[in-house]
């Protein structure tokens, strides 16, 4: 199988890579590229562990093929924090909220849930719930997940 | 060891109790958490050929395709396997009533038992292409008839192991008889209300969103193996690999990473890829690693759940119960690895909060040609639960009395305890309650959920139109299951704490209750104690993370090498500051004269004290060379009787299980047009004696109740009578989303166990136990149906209602 190389743009650095046109993005993130957060729970696009936004958009890395994303800008949960480090307010929220518990669908909450408070930065109960309903947890029971959001989207008001 | 009341030690670092935020989340928020398939960048990858069949006969494997594919490394079938991995899998857990326990080997030799048994392993450069040579290889199988459905199972002439006669592995009778010596039986008969019927719960399963997984490395210039798996036991499977492989134990390291939730699949051990794997990796010099895809969960880890239970009941006109008598089916699926703990604890934990009669329980452990039963979060009890609380439900409609007064009069008193159930536990042991107020807690749940208005609030909904019904449930769960587990301790010479135990932890938090634990017993701050667990090269003796029993085993034994390390610290401050060790405290990192402010020493210093060195490598350590001054000549630098270091080690090891209890109530709303069934409120009063971690204790409830929802309303193992599992994927493998699960409403109620140090009782299972039996109730009340098999979906609701006219 010939490999194609494709060039991305992931968590804001340039990452050049060759890769069979059947390697999942999902794959080439985590094990070519070494960026292993992004999580991988059914690889049939059910559970949402996997999400990561590609120009912003959450999708499933899982149902994408690498090739299809050439010249794209992708951001995983290792890019969700500040250049210095510092937690975004959404992860901050989590771990103030006892919103994870082992930890394998947390990247893939982060990622859904940044982009949800950057389209809707004050989201009623309602619209958390329907923002999140594409993704699964089997620890948390989902209450301090959706307890997560809301402290968020409050530590995004209270910093802008 | 010891077995000191609770209480004891002089804490002066307040952190047990309180809501410590997690220690693990920001590693694992920012994507550095470290999960089975994250290691091993440059691993060759397994993948299995797995049978189609349910039940089949080898014929042949052609393999010769499969040689082309690019990148192929090795191929392997049951022949090709040395004689001590040829043999079939450990039996985990013999019992004398499990006669006929069978298991599988690593893989099949002639024979297939159930669709997912692995056939062939292939090793190759990456799973892509694994995946492609297992395409190419050609099984030429023998269809046989399966044997599918317990109760067909018990009747079929067919077998599922040909010297297995009936399908039964197991058949258990536990009997109990009244104060006045009749039988159960005898009981029922004599009772002035007699009441038989029969429940079936539906196969489900753990579900981790991270599968399981192996990796190894074989050091050839060491002869040493380190296998890496997503495992609830490391040690264990360290024993195991050791033993299978031929390897001598030290030779051998299990290390458990993080770890994607357990929920008890992960406990089995070893599986059969924990012994290919490693076994590969020294066959090829190679490391070798398999990660589990979602499919392969599904038809090749383990389910739980499915039972059929018979039950007759006799009781008085107050619904005390003088008699009961169940009879349990249980599909064990195709082995047994891990014994027949799941109807074991069924059968013993169904008389929950309750002081019955006579008691009579008997189990049929049936083999089935679908995927093997094993323990899922709960193990036993969600089917025990639903089957007492809805004999009370029974009982109440019969009498048309009050349900939760139906309940009370059978509950045990709080002056009762210990209270002995007369019956034996699944470790072996009396099955006796050490604690508990049950009035108490039912009392807070009916306020917490406003039982005594219900009434009312239903009058107005249907009023509306709308039909409400609301539901209650109650258990005790044994937690804290022995043998044993260990601690230990070091304070280094910069005065951090390093705890190590050998259990694992799959998302408990343990990295945080076990420092909170830590951090109070000795007196220094949280962020001085660093916690390992699952690591078998810093702590090598553990049973494993299973059966709420972390938090009390692990937490206890750390407890306990605290205490040891604290009056060493003691010992050795005292001499330092010329005092009396009694006068004493630990507080903030420092040992400090009780009422005198200068009198101080830290504990790093401490640490150095303890360790006299020859080699100055470091400041601290100048300060504790031979040529320090301060020595004695009359005495060795290390005195007899004592070790250098300032460390200790210790076990906790129980006389027996300690039982947290609690209890549940939803209202629920079914529609009448759809029959979808919504749960307005969810409210839930529990006790595991003193809380270490609050916020994580609820945490624990949340996971569970939500487990318990989709074990209610949603999941299902769907077999056809071919042995095919028609919904192995998360598509069709119903899992409840956050639109699913209702908001939890919690209370706390904590009665100390009497049994360990901290006074704690297990709190990882008990969200989910009671969760099927709740939800019967409330649907039932709302719809005036009677509520026999869980989980129930809108359309058989729908048929319900239909069937009752
Ligand atoms: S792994 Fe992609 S959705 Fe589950
Ligand atoms: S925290 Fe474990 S799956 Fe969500």
């Amino acid at each position: 199988m010939t490999d194609i190389a494709i060039t991305l743009t992931v968590n804001g650095v340039v990452r050049q890579v060759e890769v069979p046109g059947r390697r999942l993005l999902s794959d080439c993130l985590r094990h070519d590229l070494g960026l292993t957060g992004t999580h991988v729970g059914c690889e049939h696009g059910v559970c949402g562990c996997c999400t990561v936004l590609l120009d912003g958009e959450p999708v499933r890395s899982c149902l994408t093929f690498a090739v299809t994303v050439d010249g794209h800008d992708i951001t995983t949960v290792e890019g969700l924090a500040a250049p210095d480090g510092a937690m975004s307010p959404v992860q901050r929220a989590f771990a103030e909220c006892h919103g994870l518990q082992c930890g394998f669908c947390t990247p893939g909450f982060l990622c859904t849930v940044t982009a949800l408070l950057r389209d809707n930065p004050s989201p009623t109960g309602e619209e958390v719930l329907e923002g999140i309903s594409g993704n699964l947890c089997r620890c948390t029971g989902y209450q301090n997940i959706v307890k997560s959001v809301h402290r968020a989207a409050e530590i995004m008001a209270e910093e802008t | 060891m010891h077995g000191e009341a609770a209480g004891g030690g002089g804490m002066t670092t307040k952190l047990f109790g309180e809501p410590v935020r997690r220690r693990e989340d920001p590693r694992l928020l920012t994507g550095q958490g470290r999960y089975l398939d994250d290691l091993g960048t440059h691993a060759l990858e397994a993948a299995f050929v797995r049978s189609p069949h349910a039940h089949a006969r080898i014929r042949d494997v052609d393999v010769s395709a499969a040689l082309d594919v690019d990148g192929l490394v090795a191929i392997y079938t049951w022949e090709d396997l040395p004689a001590l991995l040829a043999q079939p899998l450990p039996l985990l857990i013999p019992h004398p009533a499990l006669t006929h326990g069978r298991t599988a080997y690593p893989l099949a030799r002639d024979l297939v038992r159930h669709v997912g048994e692995p056939v062939v392993m292939v090793v190759a450069r990456d799973r892509y292409l694994a995946e492609d040579a297992c395409a190419l290889i050609r099984v030429d199988y023998e269809v046989l008839k399966p044997v599918v459905g317990v109760e067909e199972a018990a009747r079929s002439a067919r077998l599922v192991h040909d010297d297995v006669p009936g399908n039964v592995g197991a058949h258990l009778v536990q009997e109990v008889p009244s104060a006045a010596g009749l039988g159960a039986r005898e009981a029922i008969e004599a009772a002035p209300h007699t009441l038989s019927f029969r429940l079936d719960i539906e196969r489900s399963a753990s579900m981790p969103l991270e599968g399981r997984g192996v990796y190894a490395r074989w050091d050839a210039d060491d002869q040493s193996l380190r296998v890496y798996t997503s495992t609830q036991t490391s040690t264990s499977v360290r024993m195991a690999v050791a033993a299978r492989l031929g390897l001598p134990l030290p030779k051998v390291e299990v290390i458990a990473p993080d770890v994607g939730g357990g929920f008890g699949v992960k406990i089995v051990h070893p599986w059969p890829e924990e012994l290919l794997v490693p076994w590969a990796a020294i066959a090829l010099g190679r490391e070798v690693k398999w990660t589990e895809d979602r499919r392969e969960h599904f038809v090749s880890s383990a389910h739980e759940r499915a039972q059929v239970h018979s039950v007759r009941v006799g009781f008085d006109d107050d619904g005390r119960v003088l008699g009961l008598d169940v009879t349990i089916l249980h599909d064990h699926g195709a082995y047994t690895p891990y014994g027949i703990i799941v109807p074991i604890i069924t059968s013993t934990q169904l008389p929950g909060p309750y002081r019955i009669g006579a008691y009579r329980v008997e189990f049929s452990s049936i083999y089935t040609n679908t995927v093997q039963v094993t323990p899922y979060r709960g193990a036993g009890r969600p089917q025990a639960v639903f089957c007492m609380e809805r004999t009370m439900d029974h009982i109440a409609a019969h009498l048309g009395a009050d349900r939760t007064a139906v309940r009370a009069v059978n509950f045990i008193q709080p002056d009762e305890f210990p209270y002995d159930q007369g019956l034996i536990f699944q470790d072996g042991r009396p099955l006796i309650y050490d604690s508990g107020d049950y009035p108490e807690s039912l009392r807070m749940l009916k306020e917490l959920i406003g039982w005594d208005s219900f009434p009312e609030l239903k009058a107005r909904a249907a009023a509306e139109g709308r039909r409400i019904g609301i539901g209650i449930g109650c258990y005790v769960e044994g937690t804290g299951v022995g043998p044993y587990e260990g601690g230990h301790v070091q304070i280094t010479s910069d005065g951090r704490v390093h705890v190590s135990t050998g259990l694992t932890s799959q998302g408990q938090g343990h990295e945080t209750v076990f420092a909170q634990i830590a951090a109070t017993e000795l007196g220094v701050p949280l962020e001085r104690v660093s916690v390992v667990t699952g690591d078998t090269r810093r702590f090598g003796y553990a049973v494993g993370t299973f059966a709420s029993r972390a938090a009390v085993m692990s937490g206890n034994a750390i407890a306990l090498a605290c205490r040891k390390v604290r009056e060493k610290a003691l010992r050795i401050a005292a001499d330092a500051l010329e005092a009396d060790p009694g006068d004493l405290e630990i507080a903030d990192g420092e040992v400090r004269v009780v009422g005198s402010p200068g009198a101080a020493i830290p504990l790093a210093t401490v640490a150095v004290l303890s360790n006299p060195l020859r080699y100055a490598f470091d400041a601290e350590a100048a300060r504790a060379t031979q040529f320090a001054g301060a020595s004695s000549f009359d005495r060795p630098p290390v005195a007899e009787g004592e070790e250098p270091g300032l460390e200790g080690r210790d076990y906790y090891s129980p006389l027996r299980s300690t039982f947290a209890s609690g209890m549940h109530a939803a209202i629920v709303e079914t529609d009448p047009l759809t029959a979808e069934i919504r749960i307005l409120r969810y409210a839930v009063v529990h006790d595991c004696g003193n809380l270490i971690n609050p916020m994580i204790v609820e945490g624990q409830i949340h996971g569970g109740v939500a487990q318990g929802v989709g074990g209610a309303l949603y999941e299902r193992m769907v077999y056809d009578e071919h042995g095919q599992l028609l919904n192995a994927s998360f598509m069709d493998f119903l899992m409840p989303y956050a639109t699913e699960v209702p908001f939890i409403e919690t209370a706390h109620l904590q009665t100390p166990s009497p049994l360990n140090p901290l006074g704690i009782k297990g709190a990882g299972e008990a969200g989910v136990i009671p969760v099927s039996a709740v939800i019967a109730s409330a649907v039932e009340d709302a719809e005036g149906i009677e509520i026999d098999r869980m989980p129930i979906s809108p359309s058989e609701l729908f048929d319900l209602r239909r069937s009752a006219g």
